[in-house]
């Protein structure tokens, strides 16, 4: 019986949890066209979550799209395909590295700051506070954050797509062989409209779930230190699960015709 | 009771609050007249904080219904929300200061967001504020985690009379601080209510500034107001709970429930 129990309690916890969810969503969607709109404080969010993660997003995606040439250069040599792999990169990065790298490393450091920093506000009682003076905390906390990631998400991803490319090509010229000239032309060749939008759309659903994740889970935390740690795991948690799960069902909706 | 013919500021009739299997409002009737400077008192944990968050709609009562001004204010969300919150304002038992801004903005903060005013102006207001309850033009400047508590409890107390409300509710106002200091809050909150002449609403279990700050004092015990009465009746009452709770007795009618 114990276990039935068990079985039920997580049932109705589950869709507890997702209902709660929901709702959270969707107020906070709703809210985003309501005035006032807080334009200083979406640029103050634009700056923490978007220039503040340049260094790291740049970085991994400097390295992986090295990584993505030397393996691609590996493979494709062993049919004689060593031509393809400035196309391969570009696909590999623009479609699906470029947005899940950065989206990965948003989320850890960008959800992590948003429930630590909501999640402490609550227990200090600081979002009952902007109730008390007449300030909705979805809008004040919650639509500045989600404006700011999806705004900022699309353009990090622009610029780690050239990164990325930019490390692939230095891997091939440097470590491959390839002449310079030749590895640009195939790249600037093979580039399409369809590879890069279809990134910075799961850029911006990305940047979306982050600032979601970081938001709900800092506004639902209780209890003190402990339960702004959990909070804060629990964000990077979701959002990186959530991002991998979305990259899944949108390179199905954008790619499968 | 006195002035039973005007309308009640605030009045809860019936409250029912419960968080899953536990109920923290059982009932709650209370009124709260114009003017008046009523105290709350009861243990930690007999829903005290719930029964204010449920007057300012940050949580929904199960039941039971909430006026203020004779209004119905109990299940209203969105702009009729807002309009009612304008007349209140609360200090929060941790001041609750926002740490992003610094003192004087969180003073104008109820103005410049809630109110429409501009900045500026809301900044002369701020330090006007600041000055009413003893703090420099110097301690404007500061973030918030460079004050002491008592100086965030004034900071606070500033906050909650920036926008002039008609309502305030201070929640342990004097908890955490030393008895000095908790008496400059006390006269604080005295001083500023009566310049205002504002209706106010306090939690508290410390029996000192109950007396002082009040001239009703209501007894919480189990969600239920058990007693009520003007302060100077509360050491003449034959009520046990009140008797145990204001002489701090283990033994009595009220059992501490150690587990949650």
């Amino acid at each position: 019986m114990n276990v039935l129990a068990a079985i039920g309690r997580m049932t109705l916890g589950f869709f507890q949890e997702t209902g709660r969810l929901s709702l959270f969503t969707g107020s906070s969607v709703s809210s985003v066209a309501r005035p006032p709109v807080y334009w200083w404080l979406i640029a103050q969010q634009m700056m923490r979550i978007g220039y503040y993660s340049l260094p790291v997003v740049g970085l991994t995606a400097f390295f992986t799209g090295g990584v993505l040439a030397l393996q691609i250069y590996n493979g494709a040599s062993r049919y004689g395909a060593e031509s393809f792999v400035p196309v391969v990169v570009l696909v590999g990065i623009t479609r699906e590295l470029g947005p899940v790298i950065a989206g990965l490393m948003v989320a850890g450091r960008v959800a992590a700051a948003i429930a630590a920093e909501i999640g402490t506000m609550r227990v200090t009682e600081q979002i009952d506070a902007l109730t008390t003076l007449s300030t909705s905390p979805i809008k004040y906390l919650v639509v500045p954050r989600l404006v700011a990631a999806v705004i900022s998400m699309p353009i990090l991803v622009a610029i780690a797509d050239s990164i990325g490319v930019l490390g692939g090509y230095i891997a091939s010229t440097q470590s491959l062989g390839f002449n310079g000239a030749v590895y640009m032309n195939n790249t600037m060749n093979g580039l399409t409209y369809d590879d890069v939008s279809s990134g910075l759309i799961k850029a911006a659903v990305f940047g979306f779930v982050i600032a979601l994740m970081g938001c709900y889970n800092g506004f639902h935390s209780k209890g003190g230190a402990q339960g702004v740690g959990s909070a804060t795991t629990n964000a990077v948690v979701s959002a990186s699960i959530l991002i991998l799960a979305a990259n899944y069902l949108l390179t199905n909706l954008l790619f499968t015709k | 009771m006195m002035g039973a013919n005007s309308t009640p500021k605030v009045e809860l009739r019936g409250v029912k609050k419960r968080f899953g299997d536990k109920v923290v409002l059982d009932g709650l009737d209370l009124t709260l007249q114009p003017g008046h400077s009523l105290v709350v008192i009861g243990g930690s944990g007999t829903g005290k904080s719930v029964m204010i968050k449920c007057v300012l709609g940050i949580l929904t009562p199960d039941e039971g219904e909430i006026f203020v001004d004779g209004q119905e204010v109990t299940r209203l969300r969105g702009r009729a929300r807002d309009l009612v919150l304008k007349k209140f304002a609360m200090l929060f038992q941790g001041a609750a200061l926002f740490d992003s801004l610094p003192v004087w903005e969180n003073v104008a903060f109820g103005l410049i967001q809630g109110h429409g005013v501009p900045r500026s102006k809301a900044r002369d207001i701020a330090i006007e504020k600041l000055a009413k309850v003893g703090l420099g033009t110097d301690v404007a400047m500061l973030s918030p985690a460079e004050l002491s508590g008592g100086m965030q409890k004034r900071v606070g107390l500033a906050r909650a009379i920036a926008a002039d409300p008609e309502i305030i509710f201070f929640d342990e106002p004097t908890t955490g601080l030393d008895p000095i200091m908790a008496d400059v809050i006390n006269d604080l909150i005295i001083s500023t209510v009566k310049d205002l002449g504002v209706t106010t609403l306090s939690i508290t279990h410390d029996m000192v500034s109950a007396r002082k700050i009040s001239d009703q004092i209501a007894m919480l015990y189990k969600g239920k107001i058990v007693w009520d009465g003007p302060t100077p009746e509360i050491d003449h009452t034959e009520n046990a709970f009140v008797d145990q709770f204001i002489h701090g007795r283990a033994e009595g009618p009220i059992t501490m429930e150690i587990r949650a």
